[in-house]
């Protein structure tokens, strides 16, 4: 028997989260204040969590490692947030919201999960309004929605470009009235460093204060990760540059099992690489796919033209252009999900066609000019002028489009310097969103009795690939509406612990492994910093962890990681000292937990001898480049158990997936 | 977008800690991409320092991509330096010349300390939103469907701009006074212009205004600094919108 026990209820589908929540065991009033609950992170997903069970009277610390709550990478989603509302009327249901979410993972992630967060997606429509979240309206005063990838109704909901930044806020202004009226305290500035455990069970953390460098101890009834994914294990990445794996990391190594670690979204559309010194990749929402069509040149020698700057991308005739998502998959065109789309992209330019100037000539277009004219022949109508001058057109549509993607707009401009209104953006993939992460039941609790794991952190909802404004979905779901119930469950059999001492042997030990860690980092003495490492790390799993895998790669991957891993500990030079801010050493923690990641990583893709979603095995193609899913063989979720320092030992795990109430089928977009 | 590298001079504060004496400190950074942020410049600083055996500079960042507040920095005299309606990772080195001379300082601000370098605290901020930047909603998910209450387009949008704001400060730093009022309005402008945030407008705008005294920002004088640097261009109606919310609060109060 597996240790692997997803405690999915029984009944139909659609009465299973509800029935469930009726039988769950609850902590009277008057119990919850004596009761210690930690926080990790506080993106949608932490700052949800730590609001609502403050709310209802637990005793709640919540820590985040930015210098506010509000700072957390959720903050930069752009496009929007789904919810199964059908506003639109155009025959939206929790069901087709649930359907649209397995499929878009290509059946690999867990029915239950799923359709729990579907029947709650309205609810958090909801909460959100009645805190105040301007999302856009329609004229008529109602929300507006829009279509994203993977789906053929509109029920995504934004506000502009800065969906997350509103929906952050939002969770945020829940947790600060919490902190105010004293049921949460806050630790801005503050890193987890590793879990304790007592008798098994999760009892508290050790963190470092990043201002002092004093490391504390904190105890609780129940741990909750909500740290995020841990796509900067490829340097560059969309991820905000503190966004890391430590936390997740730390508590796998204390006997959380990691899953499918290889399910990693590179998303189509953000703006080429342009240099060596550069540290971050930024993303352009997929909202922009809406009304921007992606295109390369029919022809080599157009290509290369550009490539050399002796052609401008608007003197290529519309019959020279190659629309290759509209050609391949006309169902869908150039709104298929982002692993299809991104794979796409890379074909174009692994044959040739690329535009961009840089080192891989990686890049393709993201037009406007055909929305720009539609829209602004509509606002000529919607005007009054039914007959408008070319450069009318031009001019309202070019408003149209800065209504609705302003800010993204300007993004670009300031970083490309160039202006997207007259010549077409240029794209290319960049690593997103993981959609593994640290095992979880139905409860979100992971193989730690008493730790929970939320948001990106975990693995549970996604499957192999994430559909566009689903993340923030996710988020809030897990913290406002999934985690008060299974926490409280939890936590039932925990009203006559009495608090957690943290001067117990456990305590002492967990402080030790942290301290020994940074006493070695401050003394190594080495040569290289830690960007030089991280650098490498990136380059590997890019090059053979990345868009593409196949067996070759990924064992030189397997060994060239663990050849780093070495090198790093004997030659990294960490500067300053451990009592005072000192962010060499934080990147330091991080990066010693991402190289071991990275490894793992590759060892599941080259487990998973199949191709689906994101995770694209080059020998598990078909004729037409389409992945090729093993249903047979892998249709199941890769939970990994640390065995030690060498990862090369962790022992896999599987957890069956059966699908009762979708009937799996090859994923079509055409 | 023809990439060509500059040479550069750089002043920039160092200051060990909350309580140490700072001062200007002079570098040379050669081969600096005109691609590159802001911030990319001096992460490639930094990597010469390390290399260097000497202390690398401390500075806040983030998301790198204009929207999480956290980077700050005082650039040539002005808050996110010369460029508009951008934060410090949105800056690029295009913006500078071969051979030219930038100084680089952090907030100045009584009411944010220097932590270290260019890093201070901002939790001020977070204590006034604390104080009331909220709805006191439950979390329950159990209010009313999302569509219940129409709200005119117009007043969305409005709400959407002032809540655009990232809280990074500038408008702070950029102030004589070192004022938080365009911080400050934005938050309860977003509010007063929804139906959902009236409710408790007088508490909100007598709170949150008594916490930002309180946090020792200064008074506002209306020189308008704020908004011309404020990354987000969160505009000066706000500040009007709060004082007649002020004022009617103020003059309605039972206490």
């Amino acid at each position: 028997m597996s240790i692997l026990d997803s405690k999915i209820p029984e009944g139909h589908i659609s009465k299973k989260w509800t029935d469930y929540k009726d039988h769950l065991k609850l902590v009277a009033p008057n119990n919850r204040p004596k009761i210690d609950v930690i926080v990790v992170g506080t993106g949608l997903a932490g700052s949800s969590a730590a609001a609502s069970l403050g709310e209802m009277g637990y005793n709640v610390k919540a820590f985040c490692f930015q210098d506010s709550p509000r700072r957390a990478h959720s903050i930069a989603a752009q496009g929007g947030i789904n919810a199964a509302k059908n506003y639109q009327n155009d025959g939206d249901s929790i069901f087709r919201l649930f359907y649209d979410t397995i499929k878009g993972g290509d059946y690999r992630a867990r029915e239950a999960n799923v359709h729990r967060l579907a029947e709650v997606s309205g609810n958090i429509i909801d909460q959100c309004v009645a805190q105040g979240v301007p999302f856009a309206r329609e004229y008529g005063g109602l929300l507006d929605n829009r279509s994203f990838g993977g789906t053929q109704v509109q029920r995504t909901f934004y506000a502009a470009g800065q969906t997350g930044q509103q929906l952050l806020l939002g969770a945020y202004s829940a947790l600060s009235r919490q902190i105010g009226l004293g049921r949460v305290k806050m630790y801005n500035r503050h890193e987890m460093l590793d879990i304790v455990k007592v008798d098994g069970k999760a009892r508290g953390i050790i963190a470092r204060n990043l201002v002092t460098g004093e490391i504390e101890r904190h105890s609780a009834h129940a741990v909750i990760i909500a740290s995020g994914g841990y796509g900067n294990v490829y340097f560059l990445s969309t991820n905000a540059m503190g966004s890391n794996v430590t936390a997740a990391w730390k508590i796998h190594k204390q006997g959380a099992l990691f899953a499918n670690p290889c399910f990693v979204q590179i998303h189509p559309t953000c703006i080429p690489v342009h240099g060596t010194n550069q540290a971050k990749l930024t993303l352009m929402s997929e909202s922009l796919r809406n009304s921007g069509r992606i295109w390369v040149p029919k022809k080599k020698e157009d290509a290369e033209a550009i490539r050399a700057g002796k052609l401008k991308p608007t003197a290529i005739a519309e019959d020279d252009r190659d629309y290759f998502l509209e050609r391949r998959y006309p169902a869908f065109g150039n709104l298929v999900p982002r692993d299809v789309a991104s794979r796409a992209a890379k074909e174009r330019c692994d044959a040739g066609y690329g535009i961009e100037a840089n080192d891989t000539n990686e890049g393709v277009y993201l037009d406007f000019s055909s929305e720009i004219k539609s829209k602004g022949k509509q606002s000529a109508f919607a005007a009054g002028n039914h007959n408008p001058s070319e450069e009318e057109i031009i001019t309202l549509g070019k408003k149209w489009v800065e209504s609705k993607y302003g800010n993204l707009f300007q993004m670009y401009e300031k970083i490309t310097d160039e202006n997207p209104y007259e010549t077409p953006m240029k794209i290319y993939p960049a690593v997103h969103y993981t959609m593994g992460g640290v095992w979880v039941d139905y409860n979100l609790q992971s193989t730690i009795p008493g730790c929970f794991v939320a948001g990106e952190a975990n693995f549970s909802d996604h499957g192999a690939n994430r559909l566009g404004a689903s993340a923030l979905m996710q988020g809030l779901a897990d913290g406002y509406f999934v985690l008060p119930y299974t926490v409280s469950d939890y936590l039932a059999n925990e009203i006559r612990t009495g608090a957690i001492a943290t001067d117990s042997p456990e305590f002492d030990a967990a402080e030790q492994r942290v301290n020994d860690q940074i006493n070695k980092f401050l003394n190594n003495n080495g040569t290289k910093s830690v960007d030089y490492y991280h650098k490498k790390l990136g380059l590997i799993m890019w090059n053979k962890v990345g868009m593409g895998r196949n067996e070759q790669g990924l064992k030189e991957a397997i060994a060239e990681i663990a050849q780093l891993k070495e090198e790093f500990h004997q030659n990294v030079y960490v500067p300053g000292t451990a009592n005072e801010m000192n962010p060499q050493l934080e990147k330091a923690m991080r990066v010693a937990d991402f190289i071991e990641l990275g490894q793992l990583m590759a060892i599941d893709a080259l487990q998973r001898k199949e191709s689906c979603g994101g995770h694209f095995r080059e020998e598990y193609q078909d004729a037409e480049g389409e992945t090729l899913r093993d249903d047979e063989n892998f249709k199941f979720v890769g939970a990994w158990e640390y065995k030690g320092d060498d990862i090369n030992n962790e022992e896999l795990h599987k957890e069956a997936l059966n699908y009762e109430f979708i009937k799996i089928a090859a994923r079509n977009y055409k | 977008m023809a990439s060509k590298t500059i040479n550069i001079n750089l002043k920039i504060w160092r200051q060990k800690n909350a309580n140490a004496k700072g001062s200007m400190e002079t570098y040379k950074l050669d081969n600096v991409s005109t691609d590159s942020s802001f911030l990319e410049m001096l992460d490639q600083l930094n990597e010469q320092l390390i290399n260097e055996r000497q202390e690398p500079i401390a500075f806040d960042h983030d998301c790198r991509e204009g929207i999480c507040g956290m980077c700050s920095l005082f650039i040539n005299g002005e808050a996110h330096g010369p460029d508009r309606a951008v934060t410090t990772c949105q800056l690029h080195m295009r913006k500078f010349k071969d051979g030219e001379t930038i100084y680089v300082e952090p907030w100045r601000a009584k009411a944010f300390p220097v932590i270290k370098d260019l890093v201070v605290d901002r939790s001020a901020f977070d204590r006034i939103q604390q104080a009331g930047g909220f709805v006191s909603v439950n979390t329950s998910g159990r209010t009313m469907d999302a569509n219940a209450i129409p709200i005119p387009k117009h007043d969305a949008d409005k709400a959407f701009e002032a809540a655009a704001c990232i809280g990074c400060g500038a408008c702070v730093a950029s102030c004589v006074n070192a004022s938080a009022m365009l911080f400050v309005s934005a938050k309860v402008s977003q509010m007063a212009l929804l139906p959902q945030g009236k409710v408790e407008a007088k508490e909100r705008v007598l709170n949150m205004v008594r916490t930002m005294d309180e946090e020792g920002f200064g008074n506002c004088t209306n020189t308008g600094a704020c908004a011309v640097e404020c990354p987000k261009e969160i505009s000066l109606d706000n500040i009007a919108r709060m004082n007649r919310e002020f004022l009617k609060a103020a003059v309605t109060s039972e206490a």
